[in-house]
């Protein structure tokens, strides 16, 4: 058996340093991130993001599972955002197969992705703004994110784990009222924007902990893989929804928030921008929802409706044939980026023609901002780390897999 | 919507700014081209591979200058196995190319990427700790996600999905 090096440092590199070690079970770091710090004094002169705490080998699952049984799996990856998890599935699998998703399929899964992305946003700010010492916009927050929450559970009768999304279109029809209660909430939000920016834009405290802090200039950014607002926070006007639409996201009008600073203020502000914005979507979503099926008319790969299943023979046999066997996908490979809350999620997936996927990898968006983080800190002091950890807003769940 | 045959021409292909770049570079470290679902793949030889990520990085026209995902293939029990795979993203233009390199199943080795972009270590360290694939002149090639005492490498074919017993 090889023996691999260690790859945790322990020992300090100068006299005059100190290794601290930060995490795994830290209440800052967002879950089980463990951070290794060397720090002279106050100041961090060197940090080193220890991972895999979280690890649970889904790529190395799905490839033991049919396509349609990889769904559930993508949900419990990026836990704060799950239907963007099953979007970019979703997405890249019909990519493979060459299907087509009906319009109102499309438009509710922007309207979903929309209300996930101010689910994630809302537990991003609340956490970020705890752990600055601002207390109640935690609550506040979470008032809302528990309408959010409800919607889901409307839906899918899941609140986190959604898996809502299917291959080929949705797994139900949205119930009754459900619209209607999403309008509301819809009126209501732009308000409650303006109250958590009551409390955080301007405040002198918030302003003094993120303003100058956690800088990382554009080229940084790119070299380090930065992606979305953390990208956006540095000056580069990237958003996949816009650049390259997916899911019928062309239809929609909405602005690409970009700030120059770099700074964690810069990426507070690109965010609760994010946050009017998705709302617009949502607005646009609902007054242009279309009718008609909520899923692709492809009998090999969707499965029936339980009504069908009951009267007709064919409904049966696919039902059967789908379950037990799964259903073939042609061989070839995919990348499908999608815009998370996060940044771009990507899903690479290769078919070698059977009823299961020969290899999916997930390209988490938390991954690739974890690597800037060393940058944002160094040189700085132990305090402006729990800030800078809150601003690329790391889910632990992506980031090992 | 049906699937459109993959083209698999170089001539036919050599629009594409990632490819007309390495043809006039160094036309012999393309080894195969595949337009498939509207996506290109280009195969370069395994030795050139930071070279040509070099030269796709500093294109005046097109730079891709995003790496946005590196990861492997294993093809076991096929020779070459592995397919180390490398997506660029050009922020400016908006075009995405997949590189792709083939290694050797007895000693997987190819050369980091981390000189041309700082944020392939954490990728290359998941595909040695995963894969066993080694990446030489990277800074800091050890386990990322895996314990350091563990055995194997669990995404390998011929690793059983529910472990060693």
């Amino acid at each position: 058996m090889t023996q691999f090096p260690a790859a945790t440092v322990t020992e300090p590199s100068q006299d005059r340093t100190l290794v601290l070690n930060m995490g795994p079970q830290h209440p800052s770091t967002h879950g089980v991130l463990r951070l290794v710090l060397e720090i002279d004094g106050e100041t961090v002169v060197r940090l080193m993001p220890e991972i895999g705490y979280l690890h649970t080998g889904i790529e190395k699952t799905c490839e033991a599972k049919f396509y349609q049984q990889v769904v559930p799996l993508t949900d419990r990856i990026d836990y704060l955002c799950p239907l963007t998890n099953n979007l970019t599935y979703c997405l890249a699998v019909e990519k493979l197969l060459g299907l087509e998703i009906p319009p109102k399929a499309q438009w509710m899964r922007v309207l979903m992705n929309e209300l996930t992305r101010i689910n994630s946003h809302l537990v991003w700010l609340g956490t970020h703004a705890m752990d600055l010492g601002a207390m109640t916009v935690f609550l506040y927050c979470f008032r809302e994110r528990e309408d959010v929450l409800r919607f889901f559970e409307m839906v899918s009768g899941q609140r986190m784990m959604t898996s809502y999304f299917r291959i080929g279109g949705l797994a139900l029809e949205p119930p009754l009222g459900f619209f209607e209660k999403v309008k509301k909430f819809a009126d209501r939000f732009p308000g409650n924007v303006d109250e958590y920016e009551g409390l955080l834009t301007g405040n002198p405290i918030f302003m003094m902990r993120t303003k100058g802090v956690g800088r990382l200039s554009m080229d940084d950014a790119i070299a380090l893989g930065a992606c979305g607002p953390t990208l956006r926070g540095s000056g580069v006007d990237i958003d996949l929804r816009r650049d390259a639409p997916y899911t019928g996201y062309e239809n929609f009008k909405f602005e690409v928030p970009v700030s120059t600073e770099g700074d964690v203020f810069a990426r507070y502000v690109c965010r609760v921008q994010e946050l009017r914005e998705s709302i617009g979507i949502v607005q646009q979503a609902l007054a242009g929802m279309p009718e008609g099926p909520v899923k692709a008319d492809a009998p090999k790969v969707v499965l029936p409706d339980r009504e069908n299943m009951k009267t007709q023979m064919e409904a049966l046999i696919y039902h059967f044939k789908i379950i037990t066997e799964g259903f073939s996908v042609p061989a070839g490979e995919v990348y499908q980026a999608v815009e998370s809350p996060r940044g771009e999620m990507g899903y690479y997936i290769v078919s070698d023609g059977t009823a299961k996927p020969y290899r999916v990898h997930m390209r988490g968006p938390s991954y690739a901002n974890l690597q800037a983080l060393s940058k944002m800190c160094e040189g700085h002091l132990i305090a402006d780390v729990i800030a800078a950890i809150g601003s690329i807003d790391v889910v632990l769940g992506d980031i090992d897999r | 919507m049906a699937l459109a045959p993959a083209i698999t021409d170089v001539e036919q292909l050599k629009a594409h700014p990632a490819l007309a770049r390495l043809l006039a570079w160094n036309a012999p470290v393309v080894e195969a081209v595949k337009f498939d679902r509207e996506e290109l793949t280009i195969w370069v030889e395994k030795g050139s591979i930071r070279e040509a990520c070099a030269i796709l990085r500093d294109d005046p026209d097109c730079p891709f200058n995003y790496l946005c995902d590196l990861t492997a293939v294993d093809w076991y029990p096929s020779e070459p196995r592995f397919e180390v795979v490398y997506h660029l993203l050009s922020i400016p233009k908006k075009e995405r190319v997949r590189l792709k390199a083939k290694l050797d199943g007895s000693s997987p080795a190819i050369e980091s990427v981390t000189s041309v972009w700082p944020s392939a270590n954490f990728y290359e360290r998941e595909v040695f700790d995963l894969f066993g694939v080694r990446f030489t002149g990277h800074p800091n090639l050890k386990r990322i996600m895996m314990p350091d005492n563990w055995e194997g490498h669990p995404l390998r074919k011929d690793y059983p999905v529910e472990g060693y017993r």
